[in-house]
């Protein structure tokens, strides 16, 4: 233990011990080729697992800024455990002083809780001035270790910043059974999590400590920021406990896999940030570690297979493409019904529709390729049989259901058009067969006669609204 | 102040709570509204996310001079409450995740750009983060031939600044803060208006750099605020009790650091003001909680407390009464007890308080004998109580009586329920009460309903 104890207490040394210029290095920092590189890469992997589990539960259960708070409130207890340590003569130790900091951040913990219930003061306001005061006490006392002049001040920065490059076997170590402990309490309790996490009420009429447990997710959160403090300092140790979490929300619904891959993308990202910040000197560790993670985080946002803005564009751009498609069918058909001429031109089909001119020429060229529609000159267009098939189904489906709302739901004629325009995309074979026979008398093969004015022939106003939403 | 520090120097020291007090009432402003909105943490993102800003401003212009800092911090400050806002809307992400995640990377960033810069610049990032505001008065311009700490027309002109645009927009802020549906359809721009808070925060935040640090401003953005809440529910005078509470906090703050080290008989004199000025702040929101008028610990505690001891008085009375009917014409003594009273059962505190309510009521002249501790098992009524218990005991049986007529209760459950009821006092209950059994002589289990 003593010689991390000399290392914490050194100066931190800004970078990987063997941080240099040149591509060389660099190979053998990524190879890990160093024994010293290997300790500092393993450290800070592990603590971004574990920070990746505790995390989310922390985000499930609404708590994400606890961390903040408990990293925070932290620095009393380690200034005053240095303060002790020193009145009392002794060696100033790592566990010692993470003893301090673990007592102060759970003191925090149930100062929020407490305040909470003992005033009126929402969420927020008790934990800023829960941090506020606590860190305020933590800079009273560092600036009493500073001028009482210990000589071990550069040691206490360590903490408020991290020192990821200096740490050594044993400050691994450390991190190692903290990290094993959480872990394995997480493993043990998953299903009581789970249940916190989604459902307290029932939690808690199932008979499950609800208090308890929340007790307990906090003392895992008190021993992950405290072996964070190695790593990335009091301050961002909250990062490791919410970016990996949110990340990973980005990426699945299911509990199990958002704790493989928030703890996966912890790892991956501390591995990413030491990395970095060895490869080029002067880039502190922690912040490195920080902003990796952050990039792992923007990576998921766009492309999460879940919740990703990629995917979910991309989901939003296929269906109005679909329900695109299938307006264009019906215009079509309903405008040849008024025209009595099978070749429309899009003037014509802009009075039927309010399409936007980008958006029609967009649809009739999918439908071109479709092979659902061809176009005889530069401005007229025609079904084909296949187009002639699909389009007749499709102003079957909506006059279907316009005439079962006029049926049976008594609305006007006037207001059927809109709500069948947003149904027909959706009404499945059996649907229709079922709206049929309801409907028997009104129903022969072919579309039925449309219960409304067709657009062209309504006042615009109206057309504006029957299509409004069309993009 | 010369009477609690031996060594205080208007000069410096004084000029030092000039400086936390301005901060603490330019924090105060828009700190009361995030109170409001439920967005303290929002205080503490920006405080943090300001440090990029706070670099770049400071890399291009390369020296401490206020205006690119300023405009780097809002820069920041706006960005962080932008950012947030996309990652909810737009990512679903929860919003103290968000808040998460957007300024601790803003925070790193600002550590890299600073460490980058380290060798150019002097920037301390521990500067920025626990501000030496002792080493600002020592900073001086001359204005109008005075000498003044250069902080010093900076953070006037901001306070200022936020001062008069919360005045302007003031019912915009207002309605945009407690209800930005209504502002919305009201016309208002409730998204602008966080914006300007926004703003004012970030403000707020590059002023308090230099003097309590970019994380203790978080302190005065949200301590003086929500003491103030717990003493008003309006928010013109929350706003104005926050800038106060701001200010004490400030020379409170000092001061501590001043003396309270000396007390500790700790050798050490630089105690750092902008940590204890935080613990100051910190103090006084424990303070309103405990003992706010209206909403404070001790005074709803008194008040509970109170009301107990007055229905342990009357539940006393009512017994001795009782007592004193059934025992009439049959010379047995007339104490009372405590096992007759039921409701608190046999423990210590009810039997405390039954022992408080008897010596009150003998001070009141209720009871004899005049002892100077009398026991509840050994007191009679005196006339004046005999007065006071009628009147109970008449509440009492008027409410069995309706309770039995109008309510329906069974007979069994009457006497429960009206031993709870009669204590209620109100002018208008009771004279619906007398109404309602204006006749009745007897009470449902058929004893006399005594004339008041």
């Amino acid at each position: 233990m003593s010689d991390g104890i000399a290392t914490i207490f050194a100066m931190g040394t800004p970078s990987l011990a063997v941080a240099s210029t040149g591509g060389e290095d660099f190979l053998r920092i990524l190879l890990l080729q160093d024994f010293n590189t290997r300790v500092v890469v393993a450290g800070a992997m592990l603590l971004g697992a574990v920070g990746g589990v505790v995390g989310t539960f922390l985000l499930l259960r609404r708590r994400a800024l606890m961390g903040d708070v408990m990293g925070h409130a932290m620095l009393p207890g380690v200034a005053a455990a240095f303060l002790a340590v020193q009145a009392l003569g002794l060696e100033r130790s790592l566990p010692v002083l993470l003893l301090g900091g673990g007592i102060a951040a759970t003191l925090a913990g149930l100062a929020v809780i407490g305040l909470r219930r003992v005033s009126q003061l929402d969420d927020d306001a008790t934990m800023a001035i829960v941090l506020s005061g606590f860190f305020g006490l933590g800079v009273v006392l560092l600036s009493v270790v500073q001028s009482s002049g210990g000589g071990g001040q550069a040691g206490l920065e360590d903490f408020v910043f991290g020192k990821t490059a200096s740490m050594v076997t044993s400050d691994v170590v450390v991190i190692a059974i903290g990290g094993l402990l959480v872990l394995s309490v997480a493993v043990l309790f998953f299903k009581e999590f789970r249940l916190l996490c989604f459902d307290d009420a029932f939690a808690a009429s199932l008979g499950r400590p609800v208090m308890g447990l929340d007790l307990l997710l906090l003392s895992m959160t008190v021993v992950t920021a405290l072996v964070g403090l190695q790593a990335v300092g009091l301050i961002l140790v909250v990062a490791l406990l919410v970016i990996p979490a949110a990340a990973a929300r980005f990426l699945t619904d299911d509990l199990r896999w958002t704790v493989a891959f928030s703890s996966l993308i912890g790892a991956v990202g501390c591995w990413l940030g030491v990395t970095l910040s060895a490869a080029a000197p002067g880039l502190p560790a922690g912040a490195m570690i920080v902003l990796a993670t952050a990039g792992l985080f923007v990576v998921a946002l766009f492309t999460g297979p879940k919740r990703g803005l990629l995917p979910r564009w991309w989901l939003g751009r296929s269906l109005r493409r679909a329900v695109g498609r299938d307006h264009l069918l019906r215009s079509m058909l309903e405008c040849r019904e008024v025209t009595g001429n099978g070749e429309i031109t899009a003037a014509e089909l802009m009075m039927n529709r309010s399409w936007s001119r980008g958006g029609l020429s967009g649809l009739l060229r999918v439908a071109r390729r479709a092979g659902e529609m061809i176009q005889i000159d530069r401005d007229r267009w025609r079904l084909t049989d296949r187009g002639e098939i699909e389009a007749a189904a499709m102003v079957r489906n909506h006059r279907l259901w316009e005439h079962y709302l006029l049926e049976y739901a008594h609305l006007a004629p006037s207001h059927v058009d809109r709500a069948a325009d947003r149904i027909e995309h959706v009404l499945d074979p059996v649907l229709v067969r079922r709206l049929e026979t309801e409907l028997g008398a009104l129903v022969d093969a072919g579309p039925p006669a449309s219960p409304h004015p067709l657009a062209d022939e309504t006042p615009p106003g109206d057309d504006v609204v029957a299509g409004g939403n069309e993009s | 102040m010369t009477m609690f520090v031996s060594d205080w120097q208007w000069g410096y020291d004084g000029w030092i709570v000039v400086i936390t007090a301005l901060v603490a009432m330019t924090c105060a402003i828009p700190g009361s509204f995030l109170l409001v909105r439920r967005q303290s943490m929002l205080g503490d993102a920006v405080s943090h996310a300001v440090l990029p800003g706070i670099a770049i401003g400071f890399l291009v212009s390369g020296t401490r001079d206020g205006g690119w800092m300023l405009a780097g911090a809002i820069v920041a400050g706006l960005a962080t409450a932008m950012l947030t806002q996309v990652l909810r809307r737009v990512g679903g992400v929860d919003r103290g995740a968000a808040l998460g995640v957007v300024f601790t990377t803003l925070f790193a960033l600002g550590l890299v750009l600073i460490v980058q810069a380290g060798d150019s610049v002097d920037l301390d990032p521990s500067c920025v983060l626990y501000g030496q505001v002792e080493l600002a008065p020592l900073d001086v311009v001359v204005v109008r031939g005075i000498e003044v700490p250069r902080a010093v027309p900076w953070l006037l002109g901001v306070l200022a600044v936020t001062f008069l645009s919360v005045q302007v927009l003031w019912k915009e802020l207002l309605v945009a803060s407690f209800d930005p549906a209504t502002a919305a359809a009201q016309g208002g721009r409730p998204n602008l208006m966080q914006q300007v808070l926004m703003v004012l925060v970030a403000a707020g935040c590059v002023v308090a750099f230099e003097a309590v640090g970019s994380i203790l401003v978080v302190s005065l953005l949200v301590a003086p605020a929500a003491a103030a809440r717990l003493v008003t529910n309006r928010l013109r005078p929350m706003m104005f009790i926050a800038m106060s509470i701001g200010v004490v906090a400030a020379v409170g703050g000092h001061l501590s650091a001043l003396t309270v080290p000396g007390w500790l008989a700790l050798e050490t004199t630089d105690v750092s003001t902008s940590g204890s000025t935080a613990v100051f702040a910190t103090l006084l929101v424990i303070l309103a909680v405990l003992a706010s008028p209206q909403q404070g610990l001790l005074f709803g505690t008194f008040r509970r407390l109170a009301l107990r001891f007055r229905i342990a008085e009357e539940d006393l009375l009512g017994v001795l009464y009782r007592r004193e009917v059934e025992s009439r014409g049959l010379g047995q003594p007339t104490g009372v007890h405590l096992s007759e009273l039921g409701g608190g059962g046999p423990g210590l505190a009810f039997r405390g308080m039954m022992r408080l309510a008897a010596i009150r009521l003998r001070w009141a002249g209720y009871v004899t004998p005049f002892r100077l501790i009398p026991h509840p098992d050994q007191i009679k009524l005196t006339e004046a109580g005999r007065v006071r218990a009628t009147v109970l005991i008449r509440r009492h049986r008027l409410w069995e009586l309706y309770l039995a007529g109008a309510a329906a209760i069974p007979l069994d459950h009457l006497h429960a329920t009206a031993m709870d009821l009669e204590h209620l006092a109100q002018p208008d209950l009771l004279a619906s009460l007398e109404a309602e059994a204006a006749k009745s002589v007897h009470d449902p289990q058929g004893r006399e309903i005594p004339r008041g």
